[in-house]
């Protein structure tokens, strides 16, 4: 593949342009499997208007560089691709892409939900909601960290106090 | 020694991007929370002990045993919510 295979930016992503740069020169890809995550327009039973998502500079980057490195050991995959933006975003727009080139569609299907369930719980990232109610910030869910340990990954215990 | 402190999401917008803190040689990232506790009523509140506070010291997550060299770069933040 060409290019970088992390970015945080505010700008949108075009998931056929990211799946197609990711393919690039590589005539071995049996399967391509990616995730992309959108902005709901209702949480927790109140109406979203929009959403602000706050990151750590440096580490993020950092945190997910890393975790494409695991997923490269453990699956037998050939690239993978993060984008994830931050800044203000509004119900229906996109938040995240995860992309993954295989031989096989089982080690790609694999290994993006491991990098799904890796990024939720360790990558520095926050949320923050618009409601009626006002705008709070998102609380850490359990479930997240229960998805990561099922890989055989003890989270840092990201959302227990 | 002095080492560089961030704040993210609602610590940061409790106590502002970061500040510098004079430490002991050897002192823990733990050692770090408490002595910013102490430092005003909305530290105490923002890192009090039981909140859901995580650390990260150059930029890597860490537990509050790690210890802090000197200008080290640490941030406290709460659980992520990203994805």
């Amino acid at each position: 593949m060409a290019g970088p295979r992390v970015s945080i930016q505010a700008e949108d992503f075009d998931l056929s342009a990211e799946v197609a740069r990711l393919r690039a020169g590589d005539a071995g890809v049996g399967a391509v499997v990616s995730f992309v995550g959108t902005v709901r327009d209702v949480s927790e039973g109140a109406g979203v208007s929009r959403m602000e998502l706050e990151h750590y500079p440096g580490m993020t980057e950092k945190a997910i560089e890393a975790m494409i490195d695991a997923a490269l050991q453990r699956f037998r995959i050939h690239a993978a691709r993060v984008v994830h933006r931050v800044g203000p975003l509004a119900p229906g727009d996109q938040i995240v892409l995860v992309a993954v080139t295989s031989a096989h569609r089982g080690e790609a299907f694999q290994a993006c939900e491991f990098l799904m369930d890796y990024l939720k719980t360790q990558a520095p990232f926050w949320k923050k909601e618009h409601t009626p109610d006002g705008a709070r910030w998102v609380d850490a869910r359990s479930a997240d960290d229960a998805a990561l340990q099922r890989w055989g990954i003890a989270a840092t215990g990201n959302a227990a106090g | 020694m002095k080492v560089f402190v961030k704040y993210f999401a609602s610590i940061r917008e409790a106590l502002g991007p970061g500040e510098w803190v004079e430490l002991p040689e050897g002192a823990s990232v733990g050692l770090l929370r408490d002595t910013l506790i102490a430092r005003s009523p909305a530290h105490a509140e923002a890192l009090a002990r039981g909140r859901a506070v995580r650390a990260a010291l150059q930029q890597l997550m860490c537990e509050e045993t790690a210890v802090l060299p000197d200008g080290a770069e640490v941030a406290f933040f709460p659980p992520v919510t990203g994805g």
